[in-house]
C-alpha cells in the first residue's frame, strides 16, 4: 500500500467506533459483510486518477475532508419542500429520506398491490433481514471501486422494493431523497435494493436534491435483480446542492428475457459521477439514457458498462451533454461483448454541447468485443452550437439569447422525448428548463 | 458454407510465405544491456560525444523506467539482459555498388520479391535497404544529392550533417518518452535519414526496406524525416522477417518534422513474422512513432498496413501545432491465429483551424485480438479545429475478439470532434451473393475485405497498394465459416 495522503484512514478509523451502532448491527452476516468491506476499503483507497476508470474525475476535493455521518432529522424538513421536487400529475408511492434516513411522517406510500413490499432498508433489516441477506451478499457483492466498498460498511438506510411473480405496480415508486447540509460536512450512503421476481413491473423514480445550499457528500449505491421477463423502468434525477458531492453506483443484474430503462438527467453537485453498470443475460433489453447539463465549475460524471454476457441481447446507450462556463464533461461508456454473446446488438452515443471557451468535455466510448455475430455501433461528437442554426433563427428575428436557449431546449428535449411516460417527460422538461433559464447570466 | 469453411482452413492454416534465414555472419555486440552496450554501438559507429552522451542520458532514464502495460495485449516478460542489442553484416569495407554486395544478402531481398538491381532500374524508387542493423546499400542518392535531398542512413547523417541531427534528434520524440523509446534511445543502432529542403517537391518516393535477420537480435531503427518550408515527401517503409521460434524485440522510433506549408506522407506495410498458427514465435512490435506540424499549413499523413508481428503496440501519431496544419491516419491492422495488436493514434490539436482525419479498420480472424486505442486532444488554443474519427472492425470467428478505446478531450468550444464506430462480422448475405454471382468462396471473402479496406488502402502509394492488397488477402481470407 502506497502511503495515504487522503483521508481514507479517518473513514476506516470511524467504522471501528461506529460499527457496532450500524443499522442491523446485531446480525452476524451483515457485520461480517461491513468487516469485509472496510478491509476492501482500506486495501484499496480512493480512487486517483491514475486508476483508469477514473482518469478523467478527480476526487482529492472530496478526499481531502473528513466527511461525519449525516444526522438524522426528526423535523426541520416539511412536505412543501418535499412537494417542489415531485413531478406534477403523477401520483406515486413515496418514500422521503433526509440525510440517508427515512421519513415515514414525509413519505407517503399509499395503498400497495398484494405482493409487493416497499420500506426503509433500517426497517427491513430489523423486521426481515433474511429477504436482505441473499441480496446483499451474493457474489461479486464488493466487486468494484473504493466509494461503493465505504457505502457497504456504511450504509444506515435506503430504499427497499420487492415485487413478487407477475405484480404489475401502476403508479411509480418515488425515492426522495433530500440533504439539509450542516455547517459540518457530512455524508450519507444510502443503499436500494430492488427485486423484481419474474415478469414482474415497475417504475421507480430516484431524486436526490438539496431544499438549500450546502456542502455535504452523498454516496448511493442501488442494487436492481430482474428475474426473467421483469421490467423496470429507472428514472434518476440528480440536482444536489451546488457544493455538493454525489457518488452513485446502479449495479443492474437481468435475467432472461428482462428490460431495463434508465434514464438519468443529472445537473445538480459541485462534483457528480453516475456510475450504472448492467449484465446482461440471454434476450434482454437494456437502454441507458440521459442528460447531464452543467455550469460553473460543475465537474459531471457519466460512467456505464454493459456487459453482454449471453446471446441475443439489446443494448442502447444514448447520453447527452451540455457544458457552460468552466464546466467538465465526462462520459465513459463501455460495451463488453463476452464469447458467447452472440448475436448481440448493442449501440452507443455521446453527444455534447460546448456553450463557453472554457467548459470541456472528455469522452471514451469504449468496444470490447469477444463474439463475431454481432451488429455493434458507437459514436461520439462534440462542438459548439450550430452557427448557421443561429443565424437562420436570428434571420427569423429572434435575439440571440433566445436563439441559443432554443436550440439547446431542443437537443436536450430530443433526447427526453425517448422517455416513455407523459408525466415524466413534463417532469424531466422542467428540471432541464429550470437550469436553462440560467444560461444566457 | 462447407465449402467456405474448407476453404476458410486451408487460408487461415497458411504457412508465412516468407520465412527463412540466410546465413550472413554478423558482427555482434555482446549480449545484454549495460552502458558498456551503448558505448561499444556508439564506438562501433564512431559516433560524436554529444551523441554518446545522450544516448547514456536516455540508459540512465530508462533504468528507472516501467514497462507499460495497459496496453489489451499479453505476452510472457522480455528479459531485456537476454538480447543482443547490435548486428551488423559483416562486409568490411562498405560495398562501392551493388555488385560488391554479399550475393546471400542479395538472394534474400529477391526471395522478397524486391530484387534491388532491378529496382534500381525499374520502379525509380530509391532504397535504403536496412538488413539487421546496418545500412548495405543506398541507391539514387546521387540523384537526390542534386537536388538537395539528403536520404541516407542514420549513422551516414551523424558523420555528414551532425548539426542537423543534433537540431531535430528527440525533438519529437524525447529520450524521455516512453518506455521502448527510451530503450530506442539508448541503443538504436540505425535507420533512415531524410532532409528535404525548401520549396521542393521530392521527385520519388523514398523507400526503406526493414528485415530482421540474425537470431535473437533487437532491432531498433530511429528514423528522422525534416520537411522543410514548402516541400513534399513521400516516404514507404515495409518490413518482413524470416521465421523464427524465438520471439524478436522490435522497439523503432519514427519522428517526422514539417515546416511551413510541407507535407509528409509516411506509409508503412508492416508483416514481421507474426508467430505460427498456436502463437509460438513472433516478433514484438513496439514501435513509437511521432510527427510535428510545426508549420502554417503543414501536413502529415500516415498510412499504415498491420498484417506481421505477434504483438504490435503502435501509436503513430500527429501533434498539429502549426494553424491550419492537417493530420491524418489511415490503418489496416490484421490479426489472425494468435495475433495481438494494439494500435491505433493520437491526434493534438495545438494551432488555429488545424484538422484530422482518422480511418482506422481492423480485422481479426482465428483467435486474435485487435485494438484501436486513440487519442483525440483539443486543447484550449485548437480554434476552429476539426476532427473526424471512423474506426471499423470486422471480425472472422467466434473466437476473436475486437476493441476499440477512444478518448476524446475537447477543450475548445469552437473546435467539432466526432467519432464514429462499427463492428460486425461478414453478413451471410454479402456472402451468399457473391457466391451465387459465382465467386469461390475465397474470393468473396476477398472482396468483401479488400472493399471494407479500400478506403485506406487507395491512400497507399501504387506499389504498396497492390503489396498490401494481397498481404490483406493472405492474412486472413476466407476466416469465415
Amino acid at each position: 500500500m502506497a502511503a495515504k495522503t487522503d483521508t481514507s484512514e479517518a473513514y476506516v478509523h470511524r467504522f471501528a467506533e461506529a460499527k457496532a451502532t450500524l443499522a442491523g448491527h446485531g446480525l452476524p452476516w451483515l457485520a461480517g459483510l461491513r468487516e469485509r468491506a472496510i478491509e476492501r476499503f482500506a486495501a484499496l483507497g480512493f480512487p486517483t486518477r491514475r486508476i483508469e476508470e477514473w482518469k478523467f474525475t478527480d476526487l482529492r476535493a472530496l478526499t481531502r475532508t473528513t466527511f461525519s455521518p449525516a444526522p438524522r432529522l426528526a423535523n426541520g424538513v416539511t412536505g412543501d419542500a418535499v412537494g417542489r421536487f415531485l413531478p406534477a400529475d403523477l401520483p406515486s408511492h413515496l418514500l422521503v429520506f433526509v440525510n440517508g434516513h427515512h421519513r415515514a411522517d414525509l413519505s407517503d406510500v399509499g395503498e400497495l398491490p398484494a405482493g409487493v413490499r416497499l420500506c426503509g432498508l433500517a426497517e427491513a433489516l430489523a423486521e426481515a433481514p433474511e429477504l436482505l441477506e441473499e441480496q446483499l451478499c451474493r457474489d461479486g457483492a464488493l466487486d468494484g471501486h473504493a466509494p461503493l466498498a465505504l457505502n457497504t460498511a456504511f450504509m444506515t438506510d435506503g430504499a427497499v422494493l420487492m415485487l413478487a411473480r407477475g405484480v404489475a405496480l401502476e403508479r411509480p415508486v418515488h425515492l426522495l431523497f433530500l440533504a439539509t447540509g450542516d455547517e459540518a460536512p457530512a455524508v450519507a450512503h444510502p443503499r436500494n435494493i430492488i427485486v423484481a421476481e419474474a415478469a414482474s413491473r415497475a417504475t421507480v423514480i430516484e431524486t436526490y436534491a438539496a431544499p438549500a445550499a450546502g456542502a455535504y457528500w452523498t454516496n448511493a449505491v442501488t442494487d436492481i435483480v430482474m428475474e426473467a421477463d421483469a421490467s423496470v423502468r429507472h428514472v434518476k434525477v440528480q440536482a444536489e446542492s451546488h457544493d455538493a458531492f454525489h457518488l452513485a453506483v446502479t449495479r443492474v443484474r437481468l435475467a432472461k428475457g428482462s428490460a431495463y430503462n434508465s434514464f438519468v438527467a443529472s445537473v445538480g453537485g459541485r462534483l457528480a459521477r453516475n456510475e450504472i453498470t448492467a449484465v446482461l443475460g440471454e434476450g434482454v433489453e437494456c437502454r441507458l439514457g440521459g442528460v447531464y447539463l452543467a455550469r460553473g465549475r460543475q465537474h459531471l460524471d457519466t460512467t456505464t458498462l454493459i456487459d453482454h454476457a449471453r446471446p441475443a441481447s439489446f443494448s442502447n446507450e444514448h447520453y447527452r451533454g451540455v457544458l457552460d462556463d468552466s464546466a467538465h464533461g465526462v462520459f465513459q461508456g463501455k460495451i463488453i461483448i463476452r464469447p458467447d454473446a452472440q448475436k448481440t446488438d448493442a449501440h452507443q452515443l455521446n453527444k455534447n454541447l460546448l456553450l463557453s471557451r472554457t467548459a470541456h468535455v472528455d469522452t471514451k466510448p469504449e468496444l470490447e468485443i469477444h463474439a463475431d455475430d454481432v451488429k455493434c455501433s458507437h459514436g461520439a461528437a462534440t462542438g459548439a452550437l450550430d452557427a448557421e442554426a443561429l443565424f437562420y433563427l436570428r434571420s427569423r428575428g429572434l435575439d440571440t439569447d433566445l436563439a441559443q436557449r432554443l436550440l439547446i431546449e431542443a437537443f436536450v428535449g430530443e433526447i427526453i422525448d425517448e422517455v416513455e411516460t407523459t408525466a415524466l417527460r413534463a417532469h424531466l422538461r422542467r428540471v432541464a428548463a429550470a437550469w436553462l433559464t440560467q444560461v444566457n447570466k | 458454407m462447407v465449402a467456405i469453411a474448407e476453404s476458410v482452413t486451408s487460408l487461415t492454416e497458411g504457412e508465412y510465405k516468407y520465412g527463412f534465414v540466410s546465413n550472413v555472419e554478423s558482427d555482434i555486440a555482446a549480449c545484454g544491456l549495460s552502458e558498456d552496450t551503448v558505448r561499444f554501438i556508439s564506438a562501433k559507429k564512431d559516433e560524436p560525444e554529444w551523441l554518446l552522451a545522450w544516448r547514456l542520458k536516455a540508459l540512465r532514464a530508462w533504468t528507472t523506467m516501467k514497462e507499460p502495460s495497459w496496453a489489451r495485449v499479453d505476452y510472457s516478460p522480455i528479459d531485456y539482459q537476454d538480447v543482443y542489442y547490435y548486428a551488423a553484416p559483416k562486409s568490411g569495407d562498405r560495398p562501392k555498388s551493388l555488385d560488391e554486395i554479399d550475393p546471400e544478402l542479395l538472394r534474400t531481398y529477391e526471395k522478397l520479391g524486391i530484387p534491388l538491381k532491378e529496382q534500381e532500374v525499374l520502379a525509380g524508387v530509391a532504397v535504403d535497404a536496412v538488413f539487421d542493423s546496418v545500412s548495405v546499400a543506398t541507391t539514387f542518392k546521387d540523384k537526390l544529392a542534386e537536388l538537395g535531398v539528403i536520404f541516407c542512413s542514420f549513422s551516414e547523417a551523424v558523420r555528414e550533417h551532425p548539426e542537423l541531427v543534433r537540431r531535430y534528434l528527440g525533438s519529437v520524440v524525447p529520450y524521455t518518452d516512453n518506455f521502448f523509446a527510451t530503450l530506442n534511445s539508448a541503443v538504436f543502432s540505425d535507420g533512415s535519414f531524410v532532409y528535404v529542403p525548401k520549396g521542393l517537391r521530392c521527385p520519388m518516393e523514398l523507400s526503406t526496406y526493414f528485415r530482421i535477420n540474425a537470431e535473437n537480435t533487437g532491432q531498433f531503427e530511429r528514423t528522422l524525416i525534416i520537411a522543410d518550408e514548402g516541400s513534399y515527401v513521400s516516404y514507404l517503409e515495409g518490413c518482413t522477417a524470416p521465421m523464427r521460434d524465438e520471439n524478436q524485440l522490435h522497439a523503432a522510433v519514427v519522428e517526422l518534422i514539417t515546416h511551413d506549408d510541407a507535407q509528409i506522407k509516411y506509409s508503412t506495410v508492416q508483416n514481421w513474422y507474426p508467430g505460427d498458427k498456436n502463437g509460438k514465435g513472433g516478433i514484438y512490435n513496439f514501435v513509437t512513432k511521432r510527427g510535428i506540424c510545426r508549420g502554417r499549413n503543414s501536413k502529415i499523413s500516415w498510412t499504415q498496413v498491420e498484417t506481421g508481428s505477434a504483438i504490435t503496440w503502435k501509436y503513430p501519431s500527429c501533434i498539429l501545432k502549426g494553424d491550419y496544419s492537417v493530420g491524418e491516419f489511415y490503418s489496416v491492422a490484421v490479426t489472425n491465429n494468435y495475433q495481438q495488436a494494439d494500435t491505433g493514434t493520437k491526434m493534438i490539436h495545438i494551432g488555429k483551424h488545424t484538422r484530422s482525419t482518422i480511418v482506422s479498420k481492423g480485422i481479426s480472424a482465428g483467435h486474435a485480438q485487435n485494438t484501436y486505442r486513440g487519442l483525440v486532444r483539443m486543447t484550449p488554443s485548437a480554434e476552429g479545429a476539426r476532427n473526424h474519427t471512423q474506426c471499423d472492425a470486422l471480425l472472422l470467428g467466434d473466437r476473436c475478439g475486437a476493441h476499440t478505446v477512444p478518448y476524446i478531450e475537447v477543450k475548445n468550444n469552437t473546435a467539432r470532434v466526432e467519432h464514429e464506430a462499427t463492428t460486425s462480422k461478414i453478413s451471410d448475405d454479402q456472402l451468399f451473393y457473391c457466391r451465387q454471382r459465382g465467386l469461390s468462396a475465397e474470393d468473396s471473402v476477398n472482396l468483401i475485405v479488400n472493399g471494407f479496406c479500400k478506403q485506406v488502402l487507395q491512400n497507399l502509394p501504387m506499389e504498396f497498394a497492390v503489396e498490401a492488397q494481397k498481404l490483406v488477402g493472405i492474412s486472413l481470407e476466407g476466416s469465415v465459416g
